[in-house]
């Protein structure tokens, strides 16, 4: 190709009559979307700091997320979430293959990569649902009144959070015991995990509404696979925003 | 290599044109009355779908301002008809205290959202992109039919919550927790509250489907020639307006979801141990932040304020040069003060919370920040003077309503500078003035320019014209009513008058305003009045108005006007038309105006 041929052909891409981004409308509408939607977990997760630097006592996240399931009383600090991270970013790497055998126009690699990615997702869903429920059903001893030494045991709820300050020289059937930690810290952990839970549910259903349409062949008809690209964006932001949830509530 | 092969390195996609060209040019299914005109996915029809319903917001909404107005005005008087109709809301024919703040709360709510936002930018993003870009339909159809039946399912949930017994929301358009968050405070903010949230959510589902449509639709679907710098200045805007909703909607979602759940789960976003009179106890929460509800509110508030205004600037804009027979002045400056607007507003929410207890140094820089807004504002001011300045001007309603959209957007914009000084602000805040204010700078201004929208462009939307007759006495009625009405609220605000209360009559230092009050309310009701025969004049004439003969009745350039007089699904009956030049020029080479379609000829001047 030499210089003299490209100005030639110099498309003038702002011009109308085609798309300057040189992407149909679907995809354009979709990265707007997800424009949009990272504005509404940029909101939850600024609150989430707002009020999470305005107490005087937050929960370490070591202490806090520290089981895995069938490993008992192990401690085993952000084991589990790491795997949960991990299947889920696996689940972007199939979808990244399906995308790439959508380009090439091969329908089984798409059905094949897409099931998996689906996996992926269903493997993330279930992973958090253990976590709330463990959460939810735990039992920490929690010194509910100081002056009468009354000691309840609480599970991690939106009202309750059993992990505030240790009370020192107090055990309770062996287990330290703990005053009442920020309620804060329930409700924007179950809300924005709960918000982001219900993305990736979403995304599985898309996925295999789109796993359905090319296992019966529709874009394949259609001479493109362009409706995987968007399923893909859309998975890809949501595996991007657990990035920043997994920062803000594990990390931090 | 050039950037734009390096950008655009795969080959080019077929974008829209020629697939929508199949999709909706050629008809071979028949069209039901169900397909015409109810799941109608024509962009046409969809923009008047969001008019009419508009309309019946705007009579709901404008009709509570006439009943608070009876209030405000006539503290002392009892209006037995009002018992009649509304029953214990108002016991002995006088308005109850919770009855006048849900008609606060819903006038407001309605006025700015199923409005202002839906009935504004929806009525006219949906007719004129697709028209003036030249394009057959939005992007995509379905969703945008989509975007208008949320709307509905919006509007069917927030009329309900009028009618539950406790009554609808009425902690204010703004919802402020702790007020909104706890029934036990006030009757509105039982079940009548989460009606209003759910409705709002799903608001603003509506409200992203339509932006997402409009921007890609205006960034993709431009016909051949129509170059971003050759579009009316209508699209700009309502790209700009797009921008900014797709934006800033997803965080008052944000927010309105912590209140939900503060309200239903017993989480501590927004409410901490505060003690309640009504029951007498504290509440079992603990540290949330009612300010950082404010701060989510806002973060979309103040933007929708712009969300509100910019459609109307842009109507505005268009409608001015095509009747002054000019060319817009300063088109790039227009577009420029444009994305000015659409940047700053994000940045000045916090303008709203000077006396929250903001950080004053954070609110000396807000401050500044609101008063950079004051140098796009008077560019389009200039420009839109300008514009007008030894024009042949015509004076249509349309014209005369987007001439009193410039005068009340001047009036209205120098009373925001005031407010946008804190220090002001802190004497000034929730009183009469503020009320004044944005009534005057977005609300009037804004209805202005609607109306401008609708008497210019009603010949496209039913192919007859308005009885220009009651134009001119809705324009002048209006126009001295809405300086009637706000323009003595400002000296009352300056008095120290607060907004939302019930009965000034008590104190002695607001009685001096008892007749000043009288007088509003009397106007008020004149203009509401006025409106009505502006409803009756627009339904009225969709069916005898006088019929429109000529293509092209305005003598504009847009594209809309090369489209049959009564267009079909997919707009033009042949190929679109290719655009060759931009939008606005009038009065060029000795004629009185070139249409976008007409090629550049030789040696023709440059604008």
């Amino acid at each position: 190709m030499t210089t003299t041929a490209v100005s030639q052909h110099q498309t003038k891409w702002w011009s109308g009559g085609k798309s300057p981004f040189n992407v149909e409308y679907g995809k354009l509408m979709m990265w707007y979307f997800l424009m949009s939607d990272s504005f509404t977990f940029g909101a939850f997760l600024i609150s989430y700091g707002t009020i999470r630097f305005s107490q005087n006592y937050w929960p370490s996240p070591s202490y806090v997320f520290n089981t895995f399931p069938g490993a008992g009383e192990a401690n085993l600090p952000l084991a589990f979430v790491s795997l949960m991270t991990f299947i889920l970013i696996m689940s972007s790497v199939t979808m990244v293959l399906a995308v790439h055998e959508g380009h090439h126009g091969n329908k089984s690699g798409v059905v094949k990569w897409m099931a998996w990615t689906i996996v992926g997702g269903l493997c993330f869903l279930s992973c958090q649902a253990w976590e709330w429920h463990h959460l939810i059903t735990g039992h920490h001893a929690v010194l509910v009144d100081p002056a009468t030494n009354k000691i309840e045991e609480w599970g991690q709820s939106m009202r309750h959070n059993p992990w505030g300050p240790a009370v020192e020289n107090m055990t309770y059937h062996g287990e330290k015991v703990t005053r009442p930690g920020p309620v804060a810290f329930g409700g924007y952990f179950f809300g924005i995990t709960g918000f982001h839970g219900f993305h990736v549910f979403s995304g599985v259903i898309i996925n295999v509404i789109m796993l359905i349409m090319a296992q019966t062949g529709v874009f394949e008809r259609r001479g493109h696979y362009l409706m995987i690209e968007k399923a893909g964006l859309y998975w890809h932001f949501v595996d991007l925003v657990w990035v920043f949830v997994f920062l803000c509530f594990y990390l931090i | 290599m050039s950037n734009d092969s390096n950008l655009h390195g795969k080959p080019e996609i077929v974008t829209g044109h020629e697939v929508h060209h199949d999709e909706h040019h050629v008809h071979h299914h028949k069209e039901t009355f169900i397909t015409k005109y109810v799941f109608s996915q024509d962009h046409k029809t969809i923009g008047k779908q969001f008019l009419i319903t508009g309309i019946a917001w705007a009579i709901i909404g404008g009709l509570f301002s006439v009943l608070f107005r009876l209030q405000l005005g006539f503290p002392d008087q009892t209006f037995p008809i009002l018992e009649t109709f509304f029953g214990r809301y108002a016991k002995g024919g006088q308005i109850q205290p919770e009855f006048y703040y849900a008609l606060i709360t819903m006038h407001g709510t309605v006025l700015v959202f199923f409005v202002l936002t839906a009935g504004l930018s929806g009525t006219f993003a949906n007719l004129l992109i697709p028209l003036q870009c030249g394009a057959r339909d939005m992007a995509s159809p379905f969703l945008n039919m989509l975007s208008y039946w949320f709307f509905f399912m919006a509007s069917v949930v927030m009329v309900s919550s009028l009618f539950v017994s406790t009554g609808p929301a009425s902690g204010g358009w703004t919802s402020y927790p702790p007020l909104s968050a706890l029934g036990d405070a006030n009757q509105g903010s039982k079940i009548g509250t989460d009606l209003w949230l759910i409705a709002m959510a799903l608001f603003v589902v509506s409200s992203l489907l339509g932006g997402l449509n409009y921007i890609s639709t205006i960034l993709n679907m431009r016909t051949k020639g129509m170059s971003m710098t050759r579009l009316p200045l209508t699209i700009w805007a309502l790209f700009f307006t797009a921008i900014l909703g797709v934006l800033s909607f997803p965080v008052l979602l944000s927010g309105f979801i912590l209140l939900l759940f503060d309200r239903n789960l017993g989480t501590s976003f927004y409410l901490s141990d505060i003690f309640v009179s009504q029951t007498g106890q504290a509440l079992p929460n603990e540290g949330g932040s009612a300010i950082l509800y404010q701060h989510l509110f806002w973060f979309l508030g103040h933007p929708e304020v712009y969300i509100i205004i910019l459609p109307s600037m842009g109507i505005v804009s268009e409608v001015l040069a095509v009747n002054s027979r000019k060319p817009i002045f300063g088109y790039m400056a227009m577009v420029g003060s444009l994305f000015a607007i659409t940047i700053l507003a994000f940045l000045v929410w916090a303008h709203h919370m000077f006396v929250t207890g903001l950080n004053p140094f954070l609110g000396s820089i807000f401050v500044l920040l609101t008063l950079l807004i004051a140098v796009p504002s008077a560019i389009k001011v200039f420009n839109w003077l300008t514009t007008l300045w030894r024009g042949n001007i015509r004076f249509t309603p349309a014209t005369l309503f987007s001439i009193g959209f410039v005068s009340l957007f001047i009036s209205g914009g120098l009373t925001g500078v005031f407010l946008g000084n804190s220090t002001i602000d802190i004497h000034l805040h929730d009183t009469k003035f503020i009320v004044a204010h944005f009534h005057i700078v977005m609300g009037v201004a804004s209805f202005f320019g609607m109306f401008a929208g609708v008497y210019h462009w009603f010949p496209k939307m039913f192919g007859r014209y308005l009885n220009s007759t009651l134009g001119f006495i809705h324009f002048w009625v209006t126009m001295a009513g809405a300086y009637l009405i706000f323009w003595p609220m400002h000296y009352e605000g300056l008095a120290g008058v607060p907004r939302r209360y019930l009965d000034l009559s008590g104190w002695h230092n607001f009685n001096k305003f008892g007749e000043l009050n009288k007088m509003i309310t009397v106007v008020s009701i004149i203009v509401f009045a006025v409106q009505l025969m502006f409803i009756f004049n627009f339904f009225y004439s969709i069916f005898k108005g006088r019929k429109v003969r000529h293509q092209n009745p305005w003598g504009a350039n847009t594209l809309e006007w090369t489209t049959p007089i009564r267009p079909g699904h997919g707009n033009w009956t042949g190929e679109i038309p290719e655009v060759h030049r931009w939008a606005y020029d009038y009065g060029k080479d000795g004629r009185e105006f070139i249409p976008q379609t007409e090629p550049i000829g030789k040696g023709e001047g440059h604008h």
